[in-house]
C-alpha cells in the first residue's frame, strides 16, 4: 500500500505553441488538504485537467494507490473516486438542485427515476457536513456559495474521496471562505484527500498541509505549510521578491468631477433593479473603490457611467455639465477614460495591431487623421512612445497583433491608452484580472500614479485585497445599491465582507450594542 | 525590416491557400470529367485551363464576364471586412441593372451618369438589409436573401411598365421579354470601347473592366488608408470594442452594407451598359451576385485579390463554355461550380498553412489568450533578441 492515493508522476502536455506541464509531480496523501500554487498560465488548470481526463498527457504516470491508472474521460475519474468543483460551475441553470446533483449518477429502478432514495442520501450528506442547500430550488435562483454546495454535494454523492477544488474561493465572501474551509477540513478529518488550487497565499497558509509550486509549466517544489511562510510560497510562485503592500502617499482630494445622483437601472425583460437609487461622488485626486461580489450591479454602474447603457433614472454630472445623456463619444471627448472588465471583449480590437489599439479611442482626432485619411507615421511614433512609456513588451513593436500579446502586456495597452488621453476620470474595472503578481504590482502603481497627477479615479475589483490596497475610500456595492462607505484607512476585510453580502452598517451597530 | 516579415508571410498563406483550393477544384472537376466522359476527360481538362488564352477573342470574354464578378466579389469582401454577410448581392445587381437601363434609356443619360444611377440603385437595395440590422437587429442573411427575390420580381414588373426598357419598343422583336439592344435605344449610353474591341476582334470588350479594376483599388485605399476604414473594420473585428470606443457601430452597419451595394449594382450596370447582354425578363436570380460570394473567399476579402480571383473564375467559365458541345451545358455547370465550391475552402486551407507554419517556428507565444504568459520583467522575451 502506497502512502499516496494518488500520484502524478513526470506528466507532461503539450498545446500548439506552448509546454503547459513540463515534468511535472504531484503526490497526494490520504486525509489531507493539498494546496497546488501557481500564476495564471503556470499549467494548474491543465494537470487537473490531466488528472480529471480532459486531457491526454504525452508523457508520464498517473498511480492510483501506488497502481498505475489511465484516465480518459471524466467518467473514468469519477470511477476512481475524483470529484471536481470547477471554477466556472458545471450545472443545469433550469434544473432543481436536486436534478442537478443526480445528473449523470441517476438511481433508477427498470428505468424509472428512485428521487426518494436519492433525496435520502443528498439530505443525510448535507446535514452530515452542513452544507445548507434548498433541493428544491432551481440552480438559476439561488446565490453562487450556494451553488458551489451543490457542487460539492455532487461530488459526495458520487462517493468521491478525491475532491478537486479549482480557485473555489474566487466567488465568494469572505464569510463564505471561511465556511469553505471548515467544509474542507472536514473532509480532511473524515479521511477525504483535497487538491486546492489557488493563487491565494492566505487561503493556502490557513487550511493547507502540504504545497505544490508550479510556475511556467514547470515543476518548482513541494513544501510542508508549517514549514514556510506566505513570502516564501511567494517567491516560489513568481521566481523573486515580491512587494505585496503598495506604496502610497495620503490623497489630497481638490473639486468633485463625477457626482452620481439616484441612479436606477431597471431591466425591461424582468422588471428586475439593477441599479437602486445609487449615489456617490468622486473627486481629482483620490481613488474610489467599488467592493462587492461578482453580479451586484457593478458592471452595470460602469456601464451606465461610461454610455453603454441608459439608466431608467437618475442623473450623472461630470464637471459642470450633466452628461446622462450623452453619448460614449462625447464622454469620452470630455475626459472620461475607461479600462474595460472584459479586455478582449471590449478593450482591444484583437484583429488590430498594437498601434492601431492605441488609437482606438483617439484615431478621429487631427493627431492620427488628416482629410479622411489616417496618419500611419504618427501612429507609428504614438505607438513607440507608448511602448517605451508603459513597458509594453511586443515582439514587432506597433506592429504586434494585439492577438499574439500576453494579458499582461495587452492590459498594459489597454492602461497606456486610456491613461495617455490624459483623461479627469479614469474608470477602472477589474484591472488586474487574471494577470500575474509582477503585472498587477505594475498595475495598481499606475492607478496611483494616475491619482497624484490630479485625476479621479474609480476603481471597480472583485479582489478585496486589491479595493482595499489601493482605494482611498471604498463604497461596498450589494443589490444594485450602495450599502456602505469606509474610508480606506478605517476598512477592516470582515466588515466589508458582512457589508458585500447584504448587511448595513445599521446591522453592525446593533451588533456592536 | 520587420513589417515587411510578417506581411509576407500572411500573403505568402492567403496565396498558397487559395492556389491549394483550386488545385483540388480542378482535381475533383476532371474526376468528375473522368465519370462522364472518360476518353475525353483529359482533353475537357486541358481546354478548360487554356482555351481562355488561346486567342484575343477568348480572352476579351474572360475580362467581359470578369469585370461583374470584381463588382459582386468586392461587394461581397467589403462586407465581410465589416463584418457583415452581404448574400444579397444579386439583388442589388439586379436593382443597378434597372437603374443603369433606366437612366440609360428612358432618360437618355450618357454612360457614365447611368453607372452613377446604377450604383444608386444599389446602395438604395443594399441600405434595407443595412436598417434592419442596425435599428432591429435582424439578421442580414435573411433580409437579404429574400430582398433577392423581391428585386427580380420588382425589376420584371417595373421593366414591364416602361415601354422604352423593353425590345419591342425599338422595332426589331415581338417577344416582349427582354430589355432593347443598348445601342438602338441610346448609343451614347453604351461603355466606350477605345479600339480594344478592333485591337482583340471582340465586340464583348470595353473601359468596364478599367473602371472594375479602379473601383477595388479605390476599395482597398478606403479600407486600408482612411479613417472611415478604421472604424468600419474595427466594427466588423469586434463591434462590442467598437461600440465602447465611441463609434457609432449602427451607423457605420448601415453605410456599410449601402457601399456593398453600390458595388454590386455597379456590375450589374457595367455588365448591361457594355452594349452586348440584354436583361431577360426571367424568375431566376443572377449567378453573377451569388459569384461574388466565392470570389471574395478566394481573395479572402483583400479588395486587389478579388481581381486575380474573379479573373479566374471568369477564365474557367469561358473554359468551360469551350466543352460544348462534347459535353452538356449541366456537366460543365457541375464542374465549374465544383471548383468555385472548393475554392471557398481557401479559408479552411489558409488556417491548415497557418498551423503549418507555427508549428514550423514552434515559438514560444501561446495562441491561447488563457495560457498567455508573461516574461519575467528582467529578461527579455525571446523574440526581442534579434532587434539588438
Amino acid at each position: 500500500m502506497s502512502e499516496y492515493i494518488i500520484e502524478m508522476v513526470g506528466i507532461r502536455k503539450v498545446f500548439p505553441g506552448v509546454i503547459a506541464n513540463d515534468n511535472i509531480t504531484l503526490q497526494l496523501k490520504k486525509g489531507e488538504i493539498h494546496a497546488l500554487l501557481g500564476e495564471n498560465g503556470a499549467g494548474k488548470s491543465t494537470l487537473m485537467g490531466v488528472l480529471f481526463g480532459m486531457y491526454q498527457p504525452e508523457a508520464g504516470e498517473i498511480r492510483k494507490d501506488g497502481k498505475p491508472v489511465r484516465i480518459h474521460n471524466p467518467n473514468d475519474a469519477n470511477n476512481l473516486g475524483i470529484g471536481m468543483v470547477h471554477q466556472h460551475f458545471k450545472l443545469v441553470e433550469v434544473f432543481s438542485v436536486m436534478d442537478n446533483i443526480m445528473l449523470g449518477a441517476e438511481d433508477t429502478h427498470l428505468g424509472i427515476l428512485q428521487k426518494n432514495k436519492v433525496r435520502d442520501k443528498v439530505l443525510r450528506l448535507s446535514e452530515k457536513y452542513k452544507l445548507k442547500v434548498d433541493l428544491d430550488a432551481v440552480i438559476e435562483d439561488i446565490s453562487v456559495g450556494m451553488q458551489q454546495r451543490v457542487e460539492i454535494l455532487k461530488m459526495l454523492y458520487r462517493d468521491n474521496d478525491i475532491l478537486i477544488f479549482d480557485e473555489p474561493t474566487a466567488v465568494l465572501t469572505p464569510q463564505e471562505i471561511e465556511e469553505l474551509m471548515q467544509t474542507m477540513r472536514n473532509f480532511a478529518n473524515e479521511g477525504k484527500s483535497i487538491l486546492f488550487i489557488t493563487h491565494k497565499l492566505n487561503e493556502i497558509m490557513a487550511v493547507a498541509d502540504r504545497c505544490t509550486v508550479l510556475r511556467k509549466g514547470k515543476y518548482i517544489g513541494t513544501v510542508d505549510i508549517k514549514d514556510a511562510s506566505a513570502d516564501s510560497l511567494a517567491e516560489m510562485m513568481v521566481g523573486r521578491k515580491v512587494n505585496f503592500k503598495v506604496d502610497k502617499k495620503p490623497c489630497n482630494p481638490k473639486d468633485t468631477i463625477l457626482r452620481v445622483n439616484n441612479l436606477s437601472l431597471t431591466t425591461a425583460a424582468s422588471g428586475k433593479h439593477k441599479l437602486h437609487n445609487v449615489s456617490f461622488n468622486v473627486r481629482a485626486g483620490e481613488i474610489v473603490g467599488i467592493a462587492g461580489i461578482e453580479g451586484n450591479g457593478q458592471s452595470e454602474l460602469v456601464y451606465v457611467l461610461t454610455g453603454m447603457l441608459k439608466p431608467t433614472s437618475g442623473t450623472i454630472t461630470f464637471g459642470e455639465h450633466d452628461i446622462t445623456k450623452y453619448s460614449i463619444r462625447e464622454r469620452n471627448d470630455m475626459g472620461i477614460a475607461h479600462i474595460p472588465e472584459d479586455r478582449h471583449r471590449y478593450g482591444l480590437v484583437l484583429d488590430y495591431n498594437l498601434a492601431e489599439n492605441l488609437i482606438l479611442k483617439s484615431y478621429y482626432t487631427s493627431q492620427f487623421n488628416q482629410h479622411g485619411f489616417l496618419r500611419f507615421l504618427e501612429m507609428e511614433t504614438h505607438a513607440q512612445k507608448l511602448i517605451e512609456g508603459f513597458d509594453i513588451r511586443a515582439g514587432e513593436g506597433g506592429d504586434t497583433p494585439a492577438r499574439s500579446m500576453s494579458g499582461g502586456n495587452q492590459q498594459k495597452a489597454i492602461i497606456a491608452r486610456e491613461v495617455s488621453l490624459s483623461p479627469k476620470l479614469l474608470i477602472a474595472v477589474q484591472p488586474t484580472r487574471g494577470l500575474d503578481v509582477g503585472a498587477i504590482e505594475y498595475i495598481q502603481k499606475q492607478l496611483i500614479a494616475a491619482r497624484d497627477a490630479g485625476r479621479a479615479v474609480l476603481l471597480v475589483s472583485l479582489e478585496l485585497e486589491e479595493i482595499m490596497n489601493v482605494s482611498d475610500r471604498i463604497l461596498v456595492m450589494y443589490e444594485g445599491k450602495i450599502v456602505a462607505e469606509v474610508e480606506g484607512e478605517h476598512a477592516v476585510r470582515q466588515e466589508l465582507g458582512l457589508y458585500m453580502a447584504g448587511a448595513t452598517p445599521n446591522d453592525m451597530s446593533q451588533e456592536v450594542v | 525590416m520587420k513589417r515587411r516579415r510578417t506581411f509576407n508571410s500572411s500573403l505568402l498563406t492567403t496565396i498558397l491557400s487559395a492556389v491549394g483550393a483550386i488545385i483540388i477544384g480542378l482535381f475533383i472537376g476532371y474526376l468528375l470529367l473522368l465519370i462522364t466522359k472518360p476518353d475525353r476527360a483529359w482533353w475537357g481538362l486541358q481546354r478548360i485551363l487554356t482555351i481562355g488564352f488561346s486567342d484575343p477573342n477568348k480572352f476579351a470574354k474572360v475580362l467581359y464576364q470578369a469585370m461583374p464578378l470584381i463588382c459582386t466579389g468586392l461587394s461581397v469582401a467589403f462586407a465581410f471586412k465589416t463584418g457583415l454577410f452581404n448574400i444579397g448581392a444579386t439583388g442589388q445587381y439586379t436593382v443597378g441593372t434597372f437603374f443603369g437601363l433606366f437612366a440609360g434609356i428612358q432618360w437618355q443619360l450618357p454612360w457614365y451618369l447611368a453607372l452613377i444611377a446604377a450604383m444608386i440603385g444599389g446602395a438604395i437595395w443594399g441600405a434595407i438589409p443595412g436598417i434592419c440590422k442596425a435599428l432591429f437587429n435582424v439578421n442580414e442573411v435573411i433580409t437579404s436573401i429574400m430582398f433577392n427575390w423581391i428585386a427580380v420580381f420588382a425589376v420584371n414588373m417595373a421593366f414591364l411598365n416602361f415601354p422604352m426598357l423593353v425590345v419591342d419598343f425599338w422595332g426589331k422583336s415581338s417577344i416582349g421579354d427582354r430589355t432593347p439592344v443598348l445601342a438602338d435605344a441610346n448609343a451614347s449610353a453604351v461603355l466606350p470601347k477605345l479600339g480594344l474591341d478592333e485591337l482583340m476582334n471582340s465586340s464583348l470588350v470595353n473601359i468596364g473592366i478599367f473602371l472594375a479594376i479602379i473601383v477595388a483599388v479605390i476599395i482597398w485605399v478606403l479600407l486600408q488608408k482612411t479613417t472611415f476604414g478604421y472604424e468600419i473594420k474595427a466594427c466588423g473585428y469586434n463591434r462590442d470594442a467598437s461600440q465602447y470606443a465611441g463609434i457609432n457601430a449602427k451607423r457605420n452597419i448601415i453605410y456599410s452594407f449601402m457601399i456593398s451595394g453600390a458595388l454590386a449594382g455597379l456590375g450589374g450596370g457595367l455588365y448591361y451598359l457594355s452594349g452586348t447582354g440584354q436583361y431577360t425578363f426571367l424568375k431566376v436570380l443572377l449567378p453573377a451576385g451569388f459569384n461574388g460570394i466565392p470570389v471574395a473567399l478566394l481573395a479572402n476579402s483583400h479588395p486587389i485579390g478579388v481581381i486575380v480571383s474573379a479573373l479566374f473564375i471568369s477564365y474557367i467559365q469561358v473554359g468551360g463554355d469551350a466543352l460544348q458541345p462534347r459535353f452538356v451545358r449541366e456537366n460543365i455547370d457541375i464542374i465549374i461550380g465544383v471548383i468555385i465550391y472548393v475554392s471557398a475552402f481557401a479559408l479552411v486551407l489558409k488556417l491548415w498553412f497557418e498551423k503549418l507554419f507555427v508549428k514550423r517556428s514552434m515559438s514560444a507565444v501561446s495562441l491561447r489568450d488563457d495560457d498567455a504568459e508573461l516574461p519575467p520583467p528582467d529578461e527579455p522575451k525571446g523574440k526581442d533578441g534579434d532587434n539588438v
